[in-house]
C-alpha cells in the first residue's frame, strides 16, 4: 500500500463523493466524508515522513513510465502542502456537521459533503501531480466544486458571487491552458521534470516567453494577486462558514504552490528572474495588494469580509517572499503558506461559531462576545494575535523569516511595508476585540457555541501556538524544500 | 504550416478576443457564458492546430505508412471540452437560480439591487 500513497489520497475521496451524494440517511454522508478525509490525512502524514527520510517520491500512474504516462511526484514542498490541505479538511469536517446543518439545511447537506470531497481531492491532486495538464484537470475539478459550494450560502448574494468567481476562474484556468499548449508545442512533453530539462535550450523563443506570461497570469488570477483579486471578498463573505474556512485556508495556497512549481522547477529561477521581469512585476503588485487590502479591511462592518480582505493582504506577503528569488524568501513564502492556512482556518471557523449563535458576522453581533461566548472570543483573540504576528504564534515565525529575507537583500522599504501591514492588522483585529470585550451585548445570556464547533476551532488554535513555539517541523521542511526548489527541476 | 497556414492562428486570436470582449461587455449573464464558451473554443482550435502534421495518418498502424499523428493533443482537447461543458452547466444552473432569487439576469438590474455584481 505504501507505494500507492499519492494516488490513494486522491482516489479515496473520488470514490466516496458520488456515494455520499446519493446517501440520504441522517449522519451517513457526514460520517463517510469525515472518515475518508481522515484516511487521506493519514496517507499524507505517511507520505511526508517518507519524503523527509528518503527524498523525492515518484509514482507512475497506471504503471506507464513518465514522460509518456502521468507522473505523481512528491517532494518536500508538495508534502507540506498536502499535510495542510488534508489536515484542515479533517478538522473542518467534524465542525461542518452542525454548521452546515444550520446554514445549508438537512436536505442539501449530502450534496455539500460530496462537493467538499471533490474540492479537497481536486486541491490534493493539483499538489501531488507532476504533469502540467493534470494540474489543469484537477484545478477545474476543485474550482467547479467550489463554485457549487459557494452558491450554497444563505444570502442570495452568494449566487452572484459564485457566478463572478466562475467567470473569472474559468478565464484564469483557460489562460493557464493556453500557456501549457505553447510549452507542449515547443517541447512535446507535459511532464514537469521533462519540461525542466528541455526548456533551457529554447528559452529565448517568443513562444516560451509568452507561455510563461500566460501561465503566471492565469495562476495569479486563481491566487487572488492584486488586481486579479476581485472575486475573493464576495466569494468568502457569502459562502457558508465551513466552506469559507476550508477554501480560505487552502485554495489560494495551492495556486501559490503551482506558481512556485512553474517559476522554480519548470522554468528555473535564472530564466524567471533573469530573463523575465518577474520580480519587477510581482513585487509592486504584492506591496500594493498588501497595503490596500489591509487598509480596506479596517473599514469593513462585516467581519467575514474584513478577514477576506486580510487574506488578500496575506497573499501579498507570500508573493513578496517568492518574488525575492532567494532561498530565504522562498522559505518565508512556504512557511507563510502553511501558517496562514492554520490562522485563517481557525479565524473563519470562529466566525462560523459566532454566526451559528448570533445569526451573522457583523461588528454589531460581536458586541459583548467576551461575556456571551467566552471560548469563541478567546479563540478569535489568539487567532488574531497570530495574524498580527505576535511572538509565540505561527504568524510571528513566517513574518520573521520574511523580514530576514528582505534584510538579507538590503530591501529596507520592504521591511517597512511588512511592519506597516502588521500595524494595520492590529487595527482591524483590535476593533473586533474592543467590541467583544468592552461593549455591552444585546442579549447578555451566556449562549456559548456547541462543543462540536468549538473543539475543531481550539485544535487549530492549539496548532497555531504549538507550531509557533516548536518550529522544527515547519521550518526544517520549508528550508529543505526551498533549497530543493532553488536547485531547479532536476534535483534528485 | 498546417491547413490554412497562419490563418488558423489569426482565427484563433480573433475568437479569443471576441469571447473575452463578450464576457466583459455584455450585461446578460447568459451572454457572458456564451462569450466564455467562444473563448474556450479558440483554445481548442489552438491545440488542434498544433496537432496537425502534414502527410501523417491517424494513430492506427497501417501498411506502408511511417508518419502518424500524435493523438495526445486531441485527447487534451477532449478533456478541455468536457471541462468546458461542465463549467457551462454550472454557470447556467447559477443563472437560473439568480433569476429565481433576483428576478433578473441583466447585470445592470442586478447592480441596482443588493447583489454583489
Amino acid at each position: 500500500m505504501l507505494t500507492h500513497l499519492p494516488v490513494l489520497i486522491v482516489l479515496g475521496p473520488l470514490l466516496a463523493a458520488p456515494l455520499v451524494a446519493v446517501m440520504r440517511g441522517g449522519r451517513w454522508p457526514w460520517a463517510i466524508a469525515t472518515l475518508v478525509t481522515w484516511f487521506s490525512f493519514l496517507c499524507s502524514m505517511l507520505l511526508l515522513a517518507h519524503v523527509a527520510n528518503y527524498g523525492v517520491f515518484s509514482y507512475a500512474l497506471g504503471g506507464w513510465e513518465p514522460p509518456w504516462g502521468i507522473e505523481y511526484r512528491v517532494d518536500l514542498a508538495n508534502a507540506l502542502l498536502l499535510l495542510l490541505i488534508t489536515g484542515l479538511a479533517s478538522v473542518i469536517l467534524p465542525y461542518a456537521r452542525l454548521s452546515i446543518r444550520q446554514e445549508v439545511g438537512d436536505d442539501k447537506a449530502p450534496l455539500f459533503y460530496s462537493a467538499q470531497l471533490l474540492q479537497m481531492l481536486g486541491l490534493c491532486g493539483i499538489t501531488v501531480t507532476g504533469d502540467a495538464f493534470n494540474v489543469f484537470v484537477f484545478l477545474e475539478i476543485s474550482s467547479l466544486a467550489t463554485y457549487a459550494l459557494i452558491a450554497m450560502g444563505r444570502d442570495r448574494k452568494a449566487l452572484t458571487s459564485s457566478f463572478s468567481y466562475l467567470v473569472m476562474g474559468t478565464i484564469g484556468a483557460t489562460f493557464y491552458l493556453i500557456g501549457i499548449g505553447f510549452l507542449y508545442v515547443m517541447t512535446g512533453t507535459l511532464n514537469m521534470a521533462d519540461l525542466a530539462e528541455r526548456l533551457p535550450e529554447i528559452q529565448d523563443s517568443a513562444t516560451v516567453r509568452t507561455a510563461f506570461a500566460f501561465i503566471v497570469t492565469g495562476i495569479a488570477l486563481k491566487l487572488a494577486l492584486f488586481p486579479l483579486h476581485l472575486w475573493l471578498p464576495n466569494a468568502y463573505t457569502y459562502a457558508p462558514s465551513a466552506v469559507t474556512a476550508f477554501m480560505g485556508a487552502t485554495a489560494t495556497k495551492v495556486a501559490v504552490y503551482v506558481l512556485i512549481r512553474f517559476i522554480f522547477t519548470v522554468f528555473g529561477a535564472p530564466f524567471s528572474f533573469g530573463q523575465e521581469p518577474l520580480a519587477e512585476v510581482l513585487i509592486p503588485l504584492a506591496i500594493i495588494g498588501l497595503l490596500s487590502a489591509s487598509s480596506v479591511s479596517v473599514a469593513q462592518p462585516n467581519i467575514k469580509r474584513m478577514l477576506a480582505y486580510s487574506s488578500v493582504a496575506q497573499i501579498g506577503y507570500i508573493v513578496l517572499g517568492i518574488a525575492m528569488g532567494t532561498a530565504m524568501g522562498l522559505t518565508a513564502a512556504l512557511l507563510h503558506m502553511f501558517n496562514h492556512g492554520l490562522m485563517k482556518g481557525a479565524l473563519f471557523m470562529t466566525l462560523g461559531a459566532v454566526a451559528y449563535r448570533m445569526g451573522g458576522t457583523n461588528l454589531d453581533q460581536m458586541r459583548g462576545l467576551a461575556r456571551t461566548m467566552p471560548l469563541t472570543f478567546w479563540a478569535f483573540v489568539f487567532g488574531g494575535l497570530s495574524l498580527i504576528g505576535v511572538p509565540l504564534t505561527v504568524g510571528f515565525v513566517s513574518k520573521w523569516y520574511l523580514i530576514m529575507a528582505a534584510v538579507e537583500l538590503g530591501w529596507w522599504p520592504v521591511v517597512a511595508v511588512i511592519v506597516v501591514g502588521s500595524m494595520l492588522a492590529v487595527i482591524y483585529i483590535g476593533r473586533v476585540v474592543e467590541a467583544g470585550w468592552f461593549q455591552e451585548p444585546d442579549n447578555p445570556e451566556r449562549k456559548e457555541a456547541p462543543m462540536s464547533l468549538l473543539i475543531p476551532v481550539w485544535i487549530l488554535i492549539a496548532a497555531n501556538l504549538y507550531f509557533g513555539i516548536d518550529t522544527r517541523l515547519t521550518v526544517d521542511i520549508a528550508e529543505a524544500a526551498a533549497v530543493q526548489l532553488m536547485a531547479g527541476g532536476n534535483a534528485p | 504550416m498546417s491547413g490554412l497556414g497562419v490563418w488558423n492562428y489569426v482565427i484563433i486570436v480573433f475568437l479569443m478576443m471576441t469571447g473575452l470582449y463578450t464576457v466583459i461587455s455584455c450585461g446578460n449573464l447568459v451572454k457572458k457564458l456564451i462569450g466564455l464558451n467562444v473563448f474556450q473554443t479558440s483554445v481548442f482550435f489552438l491545440y488542434i492546430s498544433f496537432g496537425y502534421i502534414e502527410g501523417a495518418a491517424g494513430p492506427i498502424l497501417v501498411e506502408g505508412q511511417d508518419l502518424y499523428a500524435n493523438p495526445l493533443p486531441h485527447v487534451l482537447i477532449l478533456t478541455a471540452i468536457v471541462v468546458g461543458v461542465a463549467t457551462t452547466a454550472v454557470g447556467l444552473a447559477l443563472a437560473i437560480r439568480i433569476k429565481r432569487a433576483f428576478g433578473s439576469i441583466e447585470e445592470d438590474d442586478l447592480h441596482n439591487m443588493d447583489s454583489s455584481l
